[in-house]
């Protein structure tokens, strides 16, 4: 393996510039990651327009950080206060509160803040082995392979996320249709704008973004009202006994290797692999009934899972153009403003963004330890600012944004009516991740198998018989019919047993 | 018939709880210590826990005087806390303390302490942190 391009990348993390984007990065994460509420989506989605005006490689380096970052912020609050900051750090609650009850918080924190470092870490040099040779892989695939590749990644991650399957597909179907709107690339021919010129060009990634993850989170957690009012918490010594790094050591190595595996996958990410961790810890531990009483492995599982999953989720993303979850969605949509298309091309074109924002992710992570363990009152202290003054500000920023990008009034409705459209979905239970993964993919879908069409003369049999498509798209046949196959078989086997079946509504 | 004591963990709360517990020894009534958050953050610097409750309850028992600490949230209206809880317990008198404020901070903000001494319905006792 050529390792010139990876010191290269080096060189260009170590640029000042650069150096200061990862820092203001890490330090936006653990805030947001500490806020309740805010999440490490919403915060990058309203960050966006920023990245217009910074070069590539410091706002991808940015937004990454801000995405691992906040998987060491949310920790905080889950040990000392028993709130969650971020979904990826609910498991962390049960052991981390208990060992903060027995006065030991700050064990759970240091413990987290170590098996993070070790997740972020193992995980970055598995990207860096790996994706170049996925990427390498990837190079010979054509447009049919990526139409395929699209139509599997909408599947799962409609299929494999958290939440109703059902209500997934009808939000990703929503995300198709939106891709559509606009002037088609091909023959021109104007698709659902009635007669508008602002709709012809299509709807920008942006204003959907801000809308649907900034601010529709906003307004939704404006209804949430706080009936628990906490004392400030004390935190003693941060730095783990001997005896409890040896207890936890295992169980941030297999956290590591569940974090990188459940992170490449699409619809998996930081939460699915943190609550898998946890689960498996459990069940392998000796004494189970320990654990939700202040077992030093249920805080070191799931927060080394969550670090070692955000940053495996790169790995699709960077070699393949296919975003894995919400968050790299976004990143996704950062590439492209600055007109950078992520896919295998990636690497050899742009080793620098490629390799830059990988080895970033070293430097991050050593911040994120330097800071996580001494800082940790300094960020408590974000947790007084009422959401009444918070959110003003934030939807304020965000509008500001909008307006920038295009200095244009009609994008500020559109981040308005977004994010209308995002508060609802979340009250009627639909996630707006999948409807953004969809429009993205969703133009990369279309593209592409327009394009094999044309190269296949219009003959639709040429997506299966090319050997790669064909594959992939035996794989979107595996993955829409298994949960059904699984469903009869358990319905016959409970019928054999005489048991009546419980229809459970999807 | 009580003694409400608005306490925050300042000097001046300390002494308003000393005053408080010296009336409620004197008038032989309850005392009820408010540590009152407000609503909205996640954490209130000045709500205090268990752990200085307890300390606190300690200090009536030394007093010899039969205590409790409540912490009601407020939402925007502190006085209207106090007077629900006066309704409720049947409170004669209120303890707080005040604290000295610049020219400038009260033409900005208003005084917590002066609503409560002009809406309050009993008498309020106010009392200053030793110098």
């Amino acid at each position: 393996m050529d390792i010139s391009p990876i010191l290269n990348g080096f060189g260009v993390v170590m640029e000042p510039t650069n150096l200061l984007y990862c820092l203001i990065g890490v330090i936006i994460g653990m805030l947001i990651g500490v806020l309740p509420g805010l999440g490490p989506g919403a915060t990058i989605a309203i960050l966006l327009p920023i990245t217009y005006g910074i070069g590539p490689v410091s706002a991808i380096i940015m937004l990454a950080g801000i995405f691992y970052g906040a998987q060491y912020g949310g920790t905080i609050t889950s040990v000392l206060l028993r709130l969650p900051g971020e979904a990826s750090s609910v498991v962390t609650v049960f052991d981390g509160f208990a060992l903060a009850r027995q006065g030991k918080a700050g064990t759970a924190l240091g413990i987290a803040a170590i098996g993070s470092f070790v997740g972020g870490t193992v995980s970055i040099i598995g990207l860096t082995i790996l994706a170049p040779v996925v990427a390498g892989f990837a190079l010979d695939f054509g447009p049919p392979e990526y139409a395929a590749l699209g139509v599997l990644g909408v599947l799962l991650i409609s299929s494999v996320g958290n939440g109703n399957k059902l209500k997934a597909i009808i939000a990703a179907c929503v995300g198709l249709l939106i891709a559509t709107v606009g002037r088609d690339t091909f023959t021109g021919a104007e698709r659902f704008t009635f007669d508008s010129l602002n709709l012809a060009e299509g709807i920008d990634f942006i204003p959907i973004a801000m809308g649907l993850f900034g601010l529709s989170e906003i307004l939704y957690n404006l209804e949430e009202r706080h009936n628990q009012v906490h004392a400030p918490a004390k935190v003693g010594n941060v730095w783990p006994s001997r005896q409890d790094l040896g207890q936890a050591k295992g169980a941030i190595g297999r956290g590591s290797v569940i974090g990188f595996v459940l992170g490449v996958l699409p619809g998996g990410g930081a939460v699915l692999s943190s609550l898998a961790a946890y689960a498996f810890e459990k069940r392998r531990a000796k004494q189970p009934e320990r654990f939700g009483k202040g077992a030093v492995e249920g805080v070191a599982a799931p927060e080394t899972a969550n670090n070692a999953a955000a940053t495996s989720s790169f790995i699709p993303l960077l070699t393949l153009g296919i975003p894995a979850n919400a968050t790299m969605a976004l990143m996704f949509g950062a590439l492209l403003i600055q007109g950078i298309q992520p896919g295998p091309q990636l690497v050899t074109e742009h080793p620098d963004v490629f390799w830059g924002v990988i080895n970033s992710m070293y430097i991050g992570n050593i911040l994120l330890l330097i800071m996580s363990i001494p800082m940790v009152g300094v960020f408590v202290k974000i947790l007084r600012v009422r959401p009444a003054i918070l959110a003003p500000i934030t939807v304020l920023i965000t509008l500001l944004g909008a307006y920038t990008v295009n200095n244009n009034v009609y994008d500020i409705f559109l981040v308005i009516a977004f994010g209308l459209l995002g508060y609802l979905m979340k009250k009627f239970g639909f996630e707006p991740g999948p409807l953004v993964l969809a429009f993205v993919l969703g133009s990369m879908i279309e593209n592409s198998s327009r394009q094999a069409l044309l190269i296949f003369g219009g003959d639709p049999t040429g997506f299966l018989t090319r050997p790669i498509s064909g594959t992939v798209l035996a794989l979107v046949v595996l993955v829409a019919v298994l949960p059904l196959i699984r469903k009869a078989v358990r319905r016959k086997t409970a019928a054999a047993d005489g048991v009546p079946v419980e229809e459970k509504t999807p | 018939m009580t003694i409400l004591v608005g306490y925050l963990p300042t000097p001046e709360g300390e002494a308003a709880v000393d005053a408080g517990l010296r009336e409620g020894a004197l008038r032989s009534e309850r005392v009820i210590i408010v540590n009152s958050p407000r609503r909205g953050a996640p954490v209130d610097e000045h709500k205090i826990d268990d752990d200085a409750s307890t300390a606190l309850l300690a200090r009536a028992r030394a007093a010899g005087v039969d205590a409790e600490v409540r912490q009601p949230l407020h939402d925007d209206d502190l006085p209207e806390t106090f007077e629900e809880l006066v309704k409720e317990t049947g409170g004669t008198l209120i303890v707080i303390g005040l604290r000295h404020r610049s020219l400038v901070g009260k033409f900005i903000l208003g005084s917590e302490a002066q609503r409560i001494l002009m809406e309050a319905s009993v008498p309020v006792l106010t009392v200053k942190a030793p110098r």
